[in-house]
C-alpha cells in the first residue's frame, strides 16, 4: 500500500516579469500606450541585438519557486508559511494544477480538493441556493453530491432564511460564511487550502477551524498555506517554512513557527524607538524601549518555562502632574489574551509623575505561562482624564520552552499538553493501603 | 499522524503508474498536447452549471430581460428591411424581404454573439482561472452554448413571421439543427482562437466588433448570394456562415438549396475548430500566469 499522498520532486517555477503581467489592458488609452511601448521596446530590442546582445537577456526572469522537494504522507496536516513572495502561493498553484511548473514533477495520490479562495465563482445576481450549486460545481462536486449535502451546507452557514435571496443583498461576511460552508463539505482525500480563514467573524472562524480539524482527524491529507500563525499551530503538526522560493525549514510546527516569527517577522525580545517621531506616544508620555529579560537581567528571546521573565518598559514623561498607569498585555500565537498587568509599585502608585525617563519592570512568575510564542503589548493609561495614551500591540515577543524531564507541569510527558497557561500546582495525595477504607 | 520518515514501499513515480493509481501527475508540458477530451467529459456538470449561470445572469439586471433576445434581431430586421429592402430594393429571391432577412439574421445573431461571448469568456473568467483548476475549454464552450437559449427565443418570432407571410417550410426544415450546429462549430472554433489570443493580447477585444461587422457583409444576410458570380462564389465557400445562412433560407423558405460549397464550409469550420482547440490547449498552460 502506498502511504504517500503528495510527492514533490524538485519543482521550480519561473516567471517572466515586465512582459506577462503588464499586458493587462483595461482602457483604450492603456491599450494604445501599451502598443506604443511594446513597439518601442521591440525597436529598442532590435537595436540592442545589433549591438550583439541576445534578446532573452533583455527579459527579466524570476524564480518564484526553486528546486522544492518534499513528501506528504496520507493523513498528515502540513502547514506552509513564509513571508510575502516566498513562493507559498505559487507552490500551491502548482499543486492545484492552476499553473504548470517550469521544471520538476509532482505526483498526487487521491482526489484533490482545493480552496484558494472562498466563494470562487459566486455571482451576486444569483440566489444563495443557486450559488451553492455553482460554487460546488466549480470546486469539483457532483450535482448529486451537492443535493445530498445541501441541507447540511445551509445549516452550517446558519443562513436558512436567506438562501433564496440574491447574493447581492448579502453582506460580504455572509457571503464568506456561505462559501466556506460549501467548501467545508467537499470530501477530497487531499485538501489544499490558502489563507481562506483571514475573513469572517471570530466565532465563525473558530467553527471553520474546528471543521477543518475534523477534516484532518478523518485521515485526510491537508496542506494549509497561511499567514495566520494561530491556525497553523492549531491545525498542523508539521510546517514547511519557505523563503525566496526555497524550503528554509521543514519540521515540527512549534519550532518552525518560532523561527519564522523571530527571524522573518522581526518581532524581537527587545525594541528601541530611537526616533521619537515614530514612537508610540501622546503629548504626555512616550514609549522609548521594550525588553524581555531573564532573572540575570539578560535580554532573552527564549526562556525556560520554570524561570521568571521580566517585561521592561522604558518611557518618557513629557508633561508633569499626571497619574500614569503603565502596563502590558500578553497574548499567544492563537491570539488568546492571557492577561494584562498594570504597574503597582507603591512608590508611584496613584502618584502624579514629574517630567523624566522611567523604566518599569513587571515580573511574570516561572511555571505560569504555557510553552509557545508570547506577544507582549505595551500601554500607558491615565484615569484622569480617562485616556489610553498608546497601545503597541505586539511590541515584543519571546518563546517559552518546556523540556520534559524537569519539574514543570508536563513532568515527563513529551507530547501535546493542553492549556493556555501551565501552572505548577500544589498537589496532595493520600495513600490508603488495601486494608484501609477510604473516607 | 505519520511522518515522512516512516518506511514507504517504493513505487515508481511516473506518469503512467500515478495515473493508473487514480492520482494526478504534474510535469511541464512541452509543445502540442492532446485535447484531453475525456477530462472535459468528466467536467460536463461544470459546463452545465456555467452555461446555466450565463443564461440566468445575462438579462437579470436589464429592465426588459429576456425580451432582448427578440428585440435585437427583430429591430435589426426592421432597419435592414427599410434600408436594403425598401430603399435599395435588394433582390430577395421572390420572398418578402423582412422574412428573407430575418431567417438569416437568426443564425447570424447567434453566431456573432456566441463568437463575441466566447472570445471574451476567458478574460472575463480570470477570477476562476487563477483560483481553481478545471479544463479551461469549458469556459468558451459554455459561452457558445448559452447563446442557444436566445436563439430559441428569437426563433418564436420567426414562426410568427412565417404564419404572417403564409410560408410553409419544406422537409428541409429537419436539416435546420445541422446548419445551427455548423454555426456553433464555427463560432466555437473562431472563439477558441480569439479567446486564447485575447488572454495574451488584449488588442483582440477591439478587433472582435470589427471582425463581426466585416463578416456580416461577407455573409449573405442583407442580400442574396445569387447576386454573386464566379470566381467570388468559390471564395465565398470558405466562409462557413454562407452555408449556414443559405441552409437556413433553404430549410425555412424553400429557396435554392446550398450548393456543393457547403462541404467546403464544413471542412473549413472543422479546420478552424480543431486548430483552435489545439492552439487553445497549447496556450492554456500559461493562462493563469498571464491573465
Amino acid at each position: 500500500m502506498n502511504n504517500r499522498a503528495i510527492y514533490v520532486d524538485r519543482i521550480s517555477k519561473q516567471y517572466r516579469i515586465g512582459h506577462g503581467k503588464s499586458a493587462q489592458y483595461t482602457t483604450l488609452r492603456d491599450q494604445v500606450s501599451g502598443v506604443i511601448q511594446r513597439y518601442a521596446r521591440h525597436v529598442w530590442r532590435i537595436g540592442r541585438e545589433n549591438d550583439g546582445e541576445s534578446l532573452s537577456s533583455q527579459e527579466e526572469h524570476i524564480w518564484a519557486v526553486r528546486d522544492i522537494s518534499f513528501e506528504v504522507m496520507r493523513g498528515e496536516v502540513v502547514g506552509i508559511i513564509g513571508p510575502n513572495g516566498a513562493g507559498k502561493s505559487t507552490l500551491l498553484k502548482i499543486l492545484t494544477r492552476i499553473t504548470e511548473p517550469t521544471q520538476g514533477r509532482v505526483a498526487i495520490f487521491g482526489k484533490v480538493g482545493s480552496l484558494l479562495e472562498v466563494g470562487t465563482g459566486f455571482h451576486k445576481e444569483l440566489t444563495g441556493r443557486e450559488n451553492v450549486y455553482l460554487n460546488g460545481a466549480i470546486l469539483g462536486m457532483k450535482k448529486v453530491e451537492i443535493n445530498r449535502k445541501f441541507e447540511e451546507i445551509v445549516s452550517f452557514s446558519e443562513f436558512e432564511k436567506f438562501i433564496d435571496t440574491p447574493m447581492k443583498y448579502y453582506s460580504s461576511g455572509m457571503q464568506v460564511r456561505l462559501a466556506f460552508s460549501v467548501a467545508a463539505h467537499m470530501e477530497p482525500d487531499i485538501l489544499l487550502i490558502d489563507e481562506v480563514l483571514a475573513v469572517g467573524d471570530a466565532a465563525f472562524q473558530r467553527k471553520c477551524l474546528n471543521k477543518m480539524e475534523e477534516v484532518g482527524n478523518e485521515g485526510r491529507t491537508v496542506i494549509f498555506v497561511s499567514h495566520h500563525m494561530p491556525s497553523i499551530v492549531r491545525l498542523c503538526e508539521r510546517t514547511i517554512l519557505l523563503g525566496q522560493g526555497q524550503i528554509v525549514r521543514d519540521g515540527p510546527t512549534h519550532q518552525v513557527v518560532g523561527e519564522y516569527l523571530h527571524k522573518a517577522l522581526g518581532t524581537t525580545p527587545t525594541r528601541n524607538w530611537k526616533d521619537p517621531q515614530n514612537a508610540p506616544s501622546s503629548d504626555i508620555v512616550r514609549l522609548r524601549s521594550m525588553a524581555i529579560k531573564n532573572s540575570f537581567g539578560q535580554v532573552v528571546d527564549t526562556v525556560d518555562i520554570r524561570e521568571m521573565v521580566a517585561v521592561e518598559l522604558g518611557y518618557e514623561v513629557m508633561r508633569p502632574g499626571y497619574v500614569l498607569y503603565p502596563g502590558f498585555t500578553i497574548h499567544n500565537e492563537e491570539e488568546i489574551w492571557l492577561f494584562a498587568s498594570l504597574e503597582t509599585n507603591p512608590e508611584w502608585l496613584r502618584k502624579p509623575r514629574p517630567v523624566g525617563y522611567f523604566v518599569s519592570t513587571g515580573w511574570i512568575p516561572g511555571n505560569f505561562l504555557a510553552e509557545g510564542t508570547m506577544f507582549v503589548g505595551a500601554s500607558i493609561r491615565t484615569e484622569d482624564p480617562q485616556r489610553l495614551h498608546f497601545y503597541e500591540r505586539e511590541a515584543a515577543s519571546f518563546q517559552v520552552i518546556e523540556n520534559p524531564g524537569g519539574l514543570s507541569a508536563r513532568i515527563d510527558h513529551p507530547g501535546q499538553f493542553p492549556g493556555v497557561v501551565r501552572p505548577l500546582l500544589q498537589w496532595e495525595t493520600t495513600y490508603y493501603s488495601p486494608g484501609q477504607t477510604p473516607p | 499522524m505519520k511522518r515522512a520518515t516512516e518506511t514507504t514501499e517504493e513505487i515508481p513515480i511516473d506518469s503512467l503508474t500515478v495515473v493508473q493509481m487514480g492520482g494526478v501527475y504534474i510535469e511541464p508540458s512541452v509543445g502540442w498536447t492532446s485535447l484531453r477530451l475525456r477530462e472535459l467529459w468528466k467536467y460536463r456538470e461544470l459546463l452545465y452549471f456555467l452555461t446555466w449561470r450565463d443564461v440566468k445572469v445575462r438579462y437579470k439586471q436589464t429592465a426588459l430581460g429576456a425580451a432582448w433576445a427578440i428585440i435585437q434581431p427583430f429591430l435589426t430586421m426592421v432597419v435592414f428591411s427599410f434600408f436594403f429592402g425598401r430603399l435599395a430594393g435588394m433582390d430577395s429571391e421572390g420572398i418578402p424581404y423582412p422574412i428573407f432577412n430575418y431567417a438569416a439574421l437568426l443564425p447570424w445573431t447567434y453566431f456573432s454573439q456566441s463568437l463575441t461571448t466566447a472570445s471574451n469568456s476567458l478574460v472575463g473568467s480570470a477570477h476562476l482561472i487563477t483560483k481553481v483548476y478545471f479544463p479551461r475549454l469549458v469556459i468558451p464552450v459554455s459561452g457558445v452554448l448559452s447563446g442557444l437559449v436566445d436563439f430559441i427565443i428569437a426563433f418564436f418570432v420567426l414562426i410568427g413571421m412565417m404564419l404572417f407571410y403564409h410560408i410553409k417550410p419544406g422537409w428541409g426544415v429537419l436539416m435546420l439543427p445541422l446548419f445551427l450546429l455548423l454555426a456553433l462549430v464555427t463560432a466555437l472554433g473562431v472563439g477558441l482562437w480569439l479567446s486564447a489570443l485575447n488572454v495574451q493580447y488584449r488588442d483582440v477585444r477591439y478587433v472582435i466588433p470589427f471582425l463581426t461587422q466585416v463578416w456580416l457583409f461577407a455573409t449573405p444576410v442583407v442580400y442574396s448570394s445569387s447576386l454573386l458570380e464566379q470566381p467570388w462564389l468559390t471564395l465565398y465557400g470558405l466562409n462557413p456562415m454562407v452555408g449556414v445562412v443559405e441552409g437556413f433560407r433553404w430549410a425555412l423558405l424553400s429557396t435554392d438549396p446550398p450548393k456543393g460549397m457547403i462541404f467546403i464550409s464544413l471542412l473549413v469550420s472543422m479546420a478552424i475548430l480543431f486548430s483552435g482547440a489545439y492552439y487553445f490547449r497549447r496556450i492554456e498552460r500559461g493562462f493563469a500566469d498571464v491573465i
